[in-house]
């Protein structure tokens, strides 16, 4: 910038300095790509020459049968994915953090470690491990439903269109149920004693206490954590390609965007890949994360009440 | 005398919920690293037994170890995780700093444009971003994911760094600024030390992701020599699906090293986030 008139303090480089190594990775290999993303979806490649289509490919993805069928079943089923996670993953992961955090707990190091590792392993090793322990050749599952008397429930989970969504989901939410659990953890033990001091005072212990007191204080990490679950969600991919590899078997039961999104841009089999649908693709997750995202900001946060202590 | 029961019968009940989860999240592990030392058979006979002197086999490690470079993907991983997370603290830290310390024209909208990323995965770049690591002949290079990893964790990094860098207080600063101290030692000799909590509550939410990825080792590196281990993992067990005891023992050579690792920085780790989300 040309500083015609007499500055009034001299450039303060440090700022600049301390700014630029941060701004420029961040602009260089994560916002510049995610626009290459969104305008590479406006172009089509014909004849080895990429052509402007405008919304073309917007309309083919949602237009014609062959890939919105596709598209709607991987949307379908992602947003069944994201309910089971709400539904399972984080009231469970608030009621083991509600059990921690009571005070004179023993053992509680104990349980919130031995709750945590399997956050901590890779996709790989989640994937494997509970496609062996499910499958009917080994028969770990059948033999434990056996000696409870429940072996006729046994079905290969993983194999059946009906179930396989579902398996999968629950197994996620095993694998990722430590980071609610932490994070409200957390939050309940910022709650200052003199507040729930006084609740005691007035008689309010026990689960009436949870729910009058610490809910409520709790609600902004509760939000958080369900708007970190549908970004995750909707961005998951590596568990269903681990289990059920790129075509998301059987018969597409488990394909979700992410399955979608990296069948298309690499291909399959017969069929090649194709960036520019691929990036439609993306660009239809982006929207569909942003429009979740804002909703949240503007329409839960702004309305969730604050306390200072 | 009737309070006494029900907390005693609360108490009982936590620990029953709590045991019975703790059994389902260590079953899946423990049954994977006890049959990786048993023979074919005894994996099959008899999957939840300990291995016992007839039924003690290290013949999947054997194949695991003579096929797949394990070593090469454990230290490839390692180099990736350990270079990403370094580059995410510091530049993390100084943008937080920038941003925490200083008044200056578009602060606020330079903070909004950094904390864009939390909310948007980088994945959905992907495309684009495969076309820039092919036109500077980065593919197959840890360099690439390493720059990737250190994209991907800066947001977040400077999100919760700024938020505890407002709390230093600000006479330390300005008395080491009496004392002629530049700004750049105020940053490094005052204020880091003094946000570590926060570094290592950052170190852990970058660093398990970037571990267990396998998108982008996948796309980006899949070349032999930079495999790292949640890749080198994937496509061993796509290649032996069929030899059970080769499977297992590859996946428990997965989980161990972080396992162990794990359990040597559980207390600091929960103290980490812990620390890091009280208020």
């Amino acid at each position: 910038m040309s500083t015609t008139g007499i500055s009034k303090r001299r450039v303060r480089w440090h700022i600049a300095i301390f700014l630029a190594p941060a701004v420029l990775v961040y602009t260089a290999i994560m916002i510049i790509p995610l626009f290459g993303t969104l305008q590479l979806s406006l172009f089509r490649e014909i004849d080895q020459k990429q052509i402007f289509v405008g919304l073309e490919n917007f309309r083919t993805l949602l237009g014609d049968p062959r890939w919105s069928e596709t598209f709607w079943n991987a949307l379908g089923n992602n947003s069944w994915f994201f309910v089971i996670h709400m539904l399972v993953q984080n009231p469970l992961g608030i009621l083991f953090a509600a059990l921690l955090s009571s005070p004179r707990l023993r053992f509680s190091a104990f349980y919130r470690t031995a709750i945590f590792v399997p956050t901590i392993l890779s996709f790989v090793i989640v994937g494997f491990a509970w496609k062996l322990i499910l499958s009917p050749l080994w028969g770990i599952a059948p033999n434990m439903l056996d000696a409870v008397g429940l072996k006729s429930l046994f079905a290969p989970w993983l194999g059946k269109p009906e179930y396989a969504l579902t398996t999968l989901g629950l197994i996620s939410v095993w694998q990722f149920i430590g980071i609610p659990m932490m994070l409200i953890y957390a939050a309940l033990l910022s709650i200052p004693d003199e507040v729930l001091e006084a609740a005691e005072c007035d008689g309010i212990t026990g689960m009436q206490q949870f729910w009058k007191i610490k809910l409520p204080l709790i609600l902004p990490s509760i939000g958080i954590i369900s708007i970190l679950t549908f970004v995750g969600n909707f961005n998951a991919f590596d568990l269903i390609y681990t289990t059920q590899g790129a075509l998301a078997g059987p018969n597409y039961a488990t394909d979700i965007l992410g399955t979608f999104l990296y069948r298309t841009f690499f291909g399959f089999q017969l069929q090649l890949g194709d960036p520019n649908m691929g990036s439609a693709i993306a660009s239809l997750m982006f929207l569909i994360i942003l429009a979740g995202v804002s909703i949240y900001l503007f329409g839960i946060q702004t309305r969730l009440r604050r306390y200072q202590f | 005398m009737n309070k006494a029961t029900s907390s005693l019968g609360r108490s009982f009940a936590a620990h029953a919920i709590l045991a019975t989860y703790t059994i389902i999240a260590l079953f899946p592990v423990i049954v994977i690293i006890v049959n990786s030392f048993k023979s074919r058979k005894a994996i099959f006979r008899s999957p939840l037994s300990l291995p016992d002197e007839t039924s003690f086999s290290l013949v999947g490690y054997e194949t695991v170890l003579a096929q797949g470079d394990f070593f090469l993907y454990f230290q490839n991983s390692l180099i990736v995780t350990v270079a990403s997370l370094t580059f995410v603290l510091l530049f993390g830290a100084m943008a937080a700093f920038a941003l925490s310390e200083y008044r200056f024209r578009g602060n606020l909208l330079m903070g909004l444009y950094l904390a864009l990323g939390i909310m948007i995965p980088i994945r959905l770049g992907t495309v684009a971003i495969l076309k820039l690591m092919v036109a500077s002949g980065l593919v197959n290079t840890l360099t690439a994911l390493i720059l990737v990893y250190t994209a991907q964790g800066l947001p977040l990094a400077v999100f919760i760094l700024s938020e505890f860098m407002r709390q230093v207080s600000a006479d330390l600063k300005d008395a080491g600024r009496i004392d002629g101290l530049s700004e750049y030692r105020i940053f490094f000799r005052l204020v880091l030390p003094l946000v570590r909590p926060a570094m290592a509550t950052v170190a852990v939410f970058t660093m398990i992701p970037i571990w267990n990825d396998l998108w982008f080792p996948l796309i980006l590196a899949p070349a032999e020599e930079t495999k790292t281990i949640t890749l080198g993992a994937q496509v061993f067990i796509g290649q032996f699906v069929t030899n059970w005891n080769a499977v297992l023992s590859a996946l428990s050579l997965a989980i161990l090293p972080v396992l162990v690792l794990y359990v040597i920085f559980s207390r600091q780790l929960i103290r980490g986030i812990t620390a890091g989300a009280v208020k």
